[in-house]
């Protein structure tokens, strides 16, 4: 697959700098943290459950994964290197997808840090790992559409602090839309909109360990139509 | 210099426009196989766009330009792979050792192997990258960094090469080297470089191709511009008698290349030999007894006919 050359290339490159070990380190440390010490939920209830700890992956998701994805085409832009990348013998379909396979692979790598949550869980009760499994598909998915739309942003601007930010308020609003629901000013099929467009409310059912099929579903459509987007604005970028 | 056998890259009517500023107004060009054109021009004349659109990075808004029978817009892929591309300010990946930046572009070009192998070999030879090939890129010299960016762009060891400004920013020393380099490149594969360094393009290039505003404005070969032979004259006397010397002497001119009556000064090239014109204009001198403070002839006319071309459409030479 030769998305694979530019997937390769994006993973190492996170590590050749400060910023993939800080990203891994943040994201795994704000995970255990938020699990074990906010809120005295894990002990208070007692049991060897992974469920509060996903409960906080669409909220932990939501300022790492723009982080990640920042840099992906913005530094390519700003120092010039999208030259020499849309010049290979690429198609921009391939380097799309190989730009958002690197950065996921990164968020893996993050991901799998934080094992040492349900290691420790399971030290201390009977852990079934099933759901937990489950939950970690879940929440490979979800970052995938909030990398994919973040890399999306970056491809719109030379400047990652930019990228981030956009991208950081973006995934936001995908997180706490469905609150307009709520709202009594709102008309149903506006309400209706905005659950099903929310990133978080599809992760419920991942985060309790249910493969939730449309929900799988959902994430993967919002990667797609976000990285067809992504190769239509390189495309238009060459008619700059 | 031999009959060209077949055009290698042919541009056709290429429009580009940047929002109001015209960029190319239809440039036409058939670049030969094994020739080594210089696009020449001032800053801003079109040359980095139209080298931009035969790599594929941008696309032209009307037109249409091909690299070994491919289209660049619709072919692209096959265009990429037939073509190195060096491009304007050579941006590489810094934090990437020189090894592993040729490691990626092999790759990139579905070099694996000992082809892979044997492919960096040949280019870090050919480029002299020996020193710093386990170096990061951030790290090596301008110089480095510029070999580095050329040993990409033979990584597939390509039919075509564009070269964008590829002394930009190299002591004198490190331009001589390149020179070298692009002149050996040439023996075998078909090179266009763009320069506004008019003595870059005559110590490497067999072709000139003048551009300005947009448009093409002179298209030679190094030799045959070799070949005019120039005047440098300077009279000192009145506009009037100026013209009537000239005038004498008309037989004998080709082209008034720069003209300055009003200070008596002109560029002239000769309708063959230049001595027969200079032996003509000091006869004529002579006749109408005037003072002759400058009549000599000159070397190549590439120099001035690029000041030519930009003083005649307001350009900066």
């Amino acid at each position: 697959m030769r998305s694979l050359v530019i997937a390769r290339r994006e993973f190492f490159a996170y590590f050749e700098s400060p910023i993939g070990y800080v990203v891994v380190a943040l994201f795994s440390a704000l995970a255990a943290a938020l699990f074990f010490l906010v809120g005295d939920v894990f002990f208070s209830y007692n049991q060897a459950s992974m469920r509060h700890f996903f409960s906080n992956m669409p909220m932990l998701v939501a300022m790492i994964a723009p982080a990640i994805a920042m840099r992906s085409w913005a530094e390519e832009i700003r120092s010039g290197t999208v030259e020499r990348l849309m010049t290979l013998p690429f198609s921009l379909g391939q380097l799309v997808v190989g730009k958002f396979l690197g950065v996921w692979a990164v968020f893996a790598v993050a991901l799998l840090c934080t094992l040492l949550a349900p290691i420790s869980v399971a030290m201390l009760g009977d852990l079934d790992w099933g759901p937990v499994v489950a939950a970690y598909v879940g929440t490979l998915f979800l970052a995938g559409a909030g990398l994919a739309i973040c890399c999306f942003l970056s491809a719109l601007t030379s400047n990652q602090i930019v990228a981030w930010m956009v991208g950081a308020c973006t995934l936001l609003v995908f997180n706490l839309v469905h609150l307009l629901a709520s709202a009594v000013f709102i008309p149903r099929w506006l309400a209706e909109i905005s659950l099903n467009i929310d990133m978080s409310q599809h992760f419920h059912a991942l985060a309790r360990g249910v493969i939730d099929v449309p929900s799988l579903g959902f994430y993967v459509a919002v990667i797609i139509i976000s990285l067809v987007a992504n190769t239509l604005i390189l495309g238009l970028r060459r008619h700059h | 210099m031999s009959v060209p056998s077949k055009v290698v890259v042919q541009v056709k009517d290429l429009h580009k426009r940047y929002g109001d500023v015209h960029a190319l107004r239809g440039l036409n060009l058939d670049v030969y196989a094994g020739q080594i054109v210089g696009f020449l021009g001032p800053n801003g004349a079109g040359k980095t766009t139209a080298i931009k659109i035969l790599s594929g990075f941008l696309a032209a808004d009307s037109g249409s330009a091909s690299i070994c029978g491919f289209d660049s817009e619709t072919q692209g892929l096959e265009v990429k792979q037939v073509l190195g591309y060096l491009p304007e300010n050579n941006p590489l990946y810094s934090d990437m050792r020189v090894v592993d930046a040729l490691n990626f572009i092999g790759a990139a070009h579905r070099l694996s192997g000992t082809k892979l192998k044997d492919a960096i070999e040949r280019v870090v030879e050919q480029t002299q990258l020996h020193q710093v090939y386990w170096r990061p890129l951030g790290h090596c010299s301008k110089g480095f960094r510029q070999r580095v960016g050329l040993a990409q762009a033979l990584l597939n060891d390509p039919q075509v090469l564009l070269l964008d400004e590829p002394t930009n920013g190299l002591d004198p020393l490190q331009v001589v080297e390149m020179r070298k380099l692009i002149t050996s490149l040439g023996a075998d594969k078909t090179v266009m470089i763009t320069s506004h360094v008019l003595p870059e393009i005559e110590a490497v290039a067999d072709r000139v191709v003048v551009m300005n505003h947009g448009s093409k404005v002179m298209d030679k070969d190094i030799a045959s511009l070799a070949s005019e032979q120039l005047v440098a004259v300077e009279l000192n006397c009145s506009v009037d008698a100026f013209k009537a010397i000239c005038s004498q002497a008309e037989a004998h001119i080709e082209e008034m290349i720069v003209a300055n009556d009003s200070n008596c000064q002109a560029m002239i090239k000769a309708n063959g030999n230049a001595s027969e014109l200079v032996s003509r204009l000091a006869e004529a001198a002579v006749a109408n007894k005037v003072q002759v403070a400058n009549l000599s002839p000159q070397g190549h006319s590439l120099e001035h006919e690029f000041r030519k071309i930009c003083q005649n459409d307001g350009g900066q030479a």
